[in-house]
């Protein structure tokens, strides 16, 4: 079965957007002018263009994190807004990497990975399961107590991963997760992004100024002065 | 596990900060403490001169101070022979200045009395007492601030007093007062006539009702009320707890202000971890939980710092010789309970506006916080 596609071949849009327009301060910054886009499941999809053109802010508005002016927002064909049910978005649907990898750093490493499954009530035996399961993929297994302090900077975006995978959601949000490593650590981090959302099953959205990371990606999305100009096909 | 760490891991961080505001607590609550058990144990003292040997008193009906309750001997008198009663003592307030001593508690009573007939004679013959006018038997602690004994006379008020006796009893008004003849306090404070209170012991505690009824019904100017009764009602009692409870009360507020301000303090130190909390999927409950279970370990440590330290203070001030008798330590569990939980409401008020402010801290904005 293709990528993207369900039983009967048909692609299946995980994440849509509709015509969003967004804008701070009271209105006299416009980030996203009127933004159409598609991501069908279990696509990699790298989110291309300068700093300043709304790349973080469609994720974030994908991420439930922030609202639109206007336009629709749809995950898994449901509408993501004030009154929808937002706790199961975030605890369920999508898992985030930010560039920084926003860990808690008086928590150990294991506990920074096990916050989503407290948030969300997981039986403590089968998160910890999942937690041994991640952390050996990542090769994080032996620094399980280790504070965050003590971690590499790439070791603490694999952890800011495990992170996002805990409770096994099915679209991964990315916002430059290699943006704050060098170029050895960077492309450990994404090999590891991509081995880990294939092993899942899960849908990547990569905000990236990387393009021979995107270059890697099913597909690529380039986003230029708040609007999506073209789908490049280059996976 | 991860939740509570979630909670001490401020407290851990700022550990001065912590320690600041459990002492805010800790003084309030240990203040608090003091000012009530002190006065409650100036209520107990009072209460316990009025229930010695009786269950009942018998006194002038809407005065607003005991002092002030006039109670005819007749009255007395009649109330003794009435089969129900084993036994009624009539006792005279009064207070009295004398050089260096600005206030000394006078008991006017009969040599029947209890206070006279069970006390712990250090010196004088228990059957000397009211024999003379001018007789008078001095608490250990007024025999000691008045640098008197057995023999010597005594300068109280205007008069001099021939001191036929010293006695000790574990109430302090008591063992700092003193104790004349019924007939000359009452000519000594011009009242002739009259007692404060009649204590009254009956013969059958079950006709307490009875009693009351018939006090009512033969003296219309007196009232009659239990011991427990009287503690509960009396007005002078309840403006004195009431005054305990408000400033114990202003010490609470100051220490729930203490943890106001570090609960904001708190919150703003980590909204970007709160917003990395919300981004993971907390809920508002949840985040409103790790704030207020900050809150409540600053305010129970505090409450139970605050319970020894006021403990070490009532025992301290025990152990100084002119308040032997006024301070009763003893910590009563209704009162430790009491305590602890207005500590912990304190702390909980002290964390609703922290707390509603971070519930509405939005996590894409809050990411951006340096």
């Amino acid at each position: 079965m293709k990528r993207g596609t369900d039983d009967s071949g048909t692609l299946r849009a995980v994440l849509r957007a509709e015509n969003l327009w967004k804008s701070y301060d009271e209105g006299t910054v416009t980030v996203l002018k009127g933004v159409n886009c598609e991501v069908f499941a279990g696509q990699t999809v790298a989110l291309c263009g300068p700093s300043g053109c709304g790349k973080s802010t469609l994720l974030h508005l994908f991420g439930g994190l922030d609202w639109p002016d206007s336009g629709l927002v749809l995950v898994n064909g449901v509408e993501v807004n004030r009154r929808s049910n937002l706790l199961h978005l975030l605890r369920h649907e999508v898992g985030f990497v930010f560039q920084l990898h926003n860990l808690i750093p008086d928590l150990t490493l294991a506990e920074n990975c096990l916050i989503p499954t407290v948030a969300a009530g997981i039986d403590r035996r089968a998160a910890r399961e999942r937690l041994l399961e991640l952390t050996e993929r990542t090769g994080l297994g032996h620094r399980l107590d280790h504070r965050i302090q003590q971690l590499s900077g790439g070791e603490r975006q694999r952890t800011a991963l495990c992170r996002a995978l805990m409770n096994r959601p099915k679209i991964l949000l990315a916002d430059e997760p290699t943006g704050s490593l060098d170029e050895q650590a960077s492309k450990v981090i994404f090999d590891l992004l991509l081995e880990l959302v294939s092993i899942e099953g899960a849908t990547l959205l990569m905000a990236t100024h990387d393009r021979g990371l995107a270059g890697r990606c099913d597909r690529l999305v380039e986003m230029r002065n708040g609007k999506v100009y073209e789908h490049a096909h280059v996976g | 596990m991860i939740f509570l760490k979630l909670i001490l891991t401020n407290l851990r961080r700022h550990r001065i900060r912590s320690l600041i505001s459990v002492s805010g607590i800790a003084f309030s609550v240990a203040a608090m403490l003091t000012v009530v058990t002190i006065l409650q144990g100036a209520i107990g003292m009072f209460s316990s001169i009025l229930s010695n040997d009786s269950e009942m008193i018998v006194f002038e009906r809407d005065v607003s101070d005991l002092f002030f309750s006039n109670v005819p001997d007749d009255a007395a008198e009649q109330i003794s022979s009435w089969p129900m009663v084993a036994h009624a003592n009539p006792v005279l307030f009064g207070i009295v200045s004398s050089e260096g001593h600005p206030i000394i508690t006078c008991f006017g009573v009969t040599a029947a009395d209890a206070r006279i007939q069970k006390a712990v004679w250090l010196a004088g013959v228990r059957g000397n007492f009211a024999q003379h006018e001018d007789d008078v038997v001095l608490g250990a602690r007024a025999a000691d601030f008045l640098s008197a004994s057995l023999g010597s006379q005594v300068q109280i008020g205007h008069a001099s007093f021939h001191v036929v006796g010293v006695l000790k009893t574990a109430n302090g008004f008591e063992d700092g007062g003193v104790f004349m003849p019924l007939a000359s306090a009452q000519s000594f404070f011009h009242k002739q006539g009259t007692s404060s209170v009649i204590t009254i012991k009956l013969r059958n505690k079950d006709e307490a009702a009875a009693f009351k009824s018939r006090i009512r019904a033969k003296y219309k100017n007196l009232i009659a009320l239990e011991d427990a009764e009287f503690s509960r009602t009396y007005s002078q009692f309840r403006i004195l707890k009431a005054t305990a409870w408000a400033v114990g009360g202003c010490g609470l507020l100051l220490g729930g202000l203490g943890v106001a301000n570090t609960m904001i303090m708190s919150v703003f130190t980590r909204i970007r971890e709160i917003a990395i909390l919300r981004v993971n999927g907390f809920s508002q409950v949840q985040i409103g939980g790790v704030i207020f279970g900050e809150s409540a370990v600053v305010s129970v440590f505090g409450a139970l710092t605050g319970l020894v330290v006021g403990s070490c203070f009532l025992y301290a001030l025990k152990m100084i010789p002119a308040l032997d008798g006024y301070v009763d330590p003893t910590l009563h569990p209704l009162l430790m309970m009491v305590v602890l939980l207005l500590a912990l409401l304190t702390g909980i008020a002290g964390a609703l506006y922290p707390a509603v402010y971070a519930m509405r801290i939005r996590a894409v904005e809050a990411l951006r916080f340096e």
